[in-house]
């Protein structure tokens, strides 16, 4: 039962956390010329992972053998984004983008965070039982 | 855990610009210097920014996702500087003329608004991190 209290959010939280850094990346870089924003699809990491967890893992003998990307949380893929208008240095940065792209992540973050906090409630009213 | 990672992400882009802040400073300082030589007349300055990976900070990054900035060298401006006709002027060269900087103001005045900008942006990120972060050392309580 107490294999998985958290459900989803536990690796939720992980990924969301690992797109934080991905877009303070973007917004870090928003005047490097060349730059190339990048951001992580949060449902394409969900139906990897749900579908990862019925597929047969494949397996690595050898440390040459290279991992498939996306099957592991902490390597969540991370795709380049498409930019709504070219600027001339290269630059795929778009601040209000990326902005609503942060805010909503930080809103997610403190979903996941939540729902997780009500679940330890939850269990501490139940082993108390008042 | 890459909610650490926007520290050092953001942290490299606020020097960056604090860097760039500091250029315009010198130049917006130094947009009226004159000299009798036009090779010796200051030059307005800026800086190039790089994108540096996470590995090269020596941060944990599996995915090589997050990635901070580093100013990569500041280039002087090739424009060439103002010549103008001031006999009277102790600079002058033997023909009377003198070289002014070839800052542009108004160029300057949107880059500092830019690095303010950007700044800002990084600041919020920082404290966004930190508040999620504290929510977490916070779970369950």
């Amino acid at each position: 039962m107490f294999d998985n209290i958290f459900g989803i959010h536990e690796q939720a939280l992980m990924v969301q956390g690992q797109r934080m850094g991905v877009l303070a990346g973007n917004l870090a870089n928003a005047d490097t010329p060349g730059f190339k924003a990048r951001d992580i699809d949060f449902a394409a990491v969900l139906s990897s992972q749900s579908q990862g967890d019925r597929a047969l893992p494949l397996a690595a003998t050898d440390s040459a053998h290279i991992t498939l990307s996306g099957t592991d949380p902490a390597t969540a893929d991370v795709k380049y984004r498409n930019p709504y208008q070219a600027s001339l240095d290269g630059n795929t940065v778009e601040m209000p983008v990326e902005q609503a792209a942060f805010s909503e992540t930080n809103v997610r973050y403190q979903a996941s965070l939540n729902f997780i906090n009500s679940r330890i409630s939850e269990l501490t009213l139940a082993i108390n039982g008042s | 855990m890459s909610l650490f990672d926007v520290f050092n992400v953001s942290g490299s882009a606020m020097n960056a610009e604090t860097i760039r802040l500091n250029t315009t400073a010198s130049n917006l300082a130094n947009a009226e210097s004159v000299n009798g030589d036009p090779t010796k007349v200051y030059r307005a300055r800026h800086p190039v920014f790089q994108a540096v990976m996470n590995s090269e900070m020596g941060l944990d990054d599996a995915a090589g996702a997050s990635s901070g900035v580093r100013v990569m060298g500041v280039v002087e401006s090739t424009t060439p500087p103002i010549q103008t006709y001031e006999p009277n002027n102790p600079l002058a060269d033997k023909d009377g003329y003198v070289y002014t900087s070839n800052v542009n103001s108004i160029e300057e005045m949107a880059n500092m608004i830019s690095a303010n900008r950007s700044f800002a942006t990084d600041v919020e990120a920082v404290n966004t991190a930190r508040d999620l972060l504290l929510k977490v050392i916070s779970m369950g309580h």
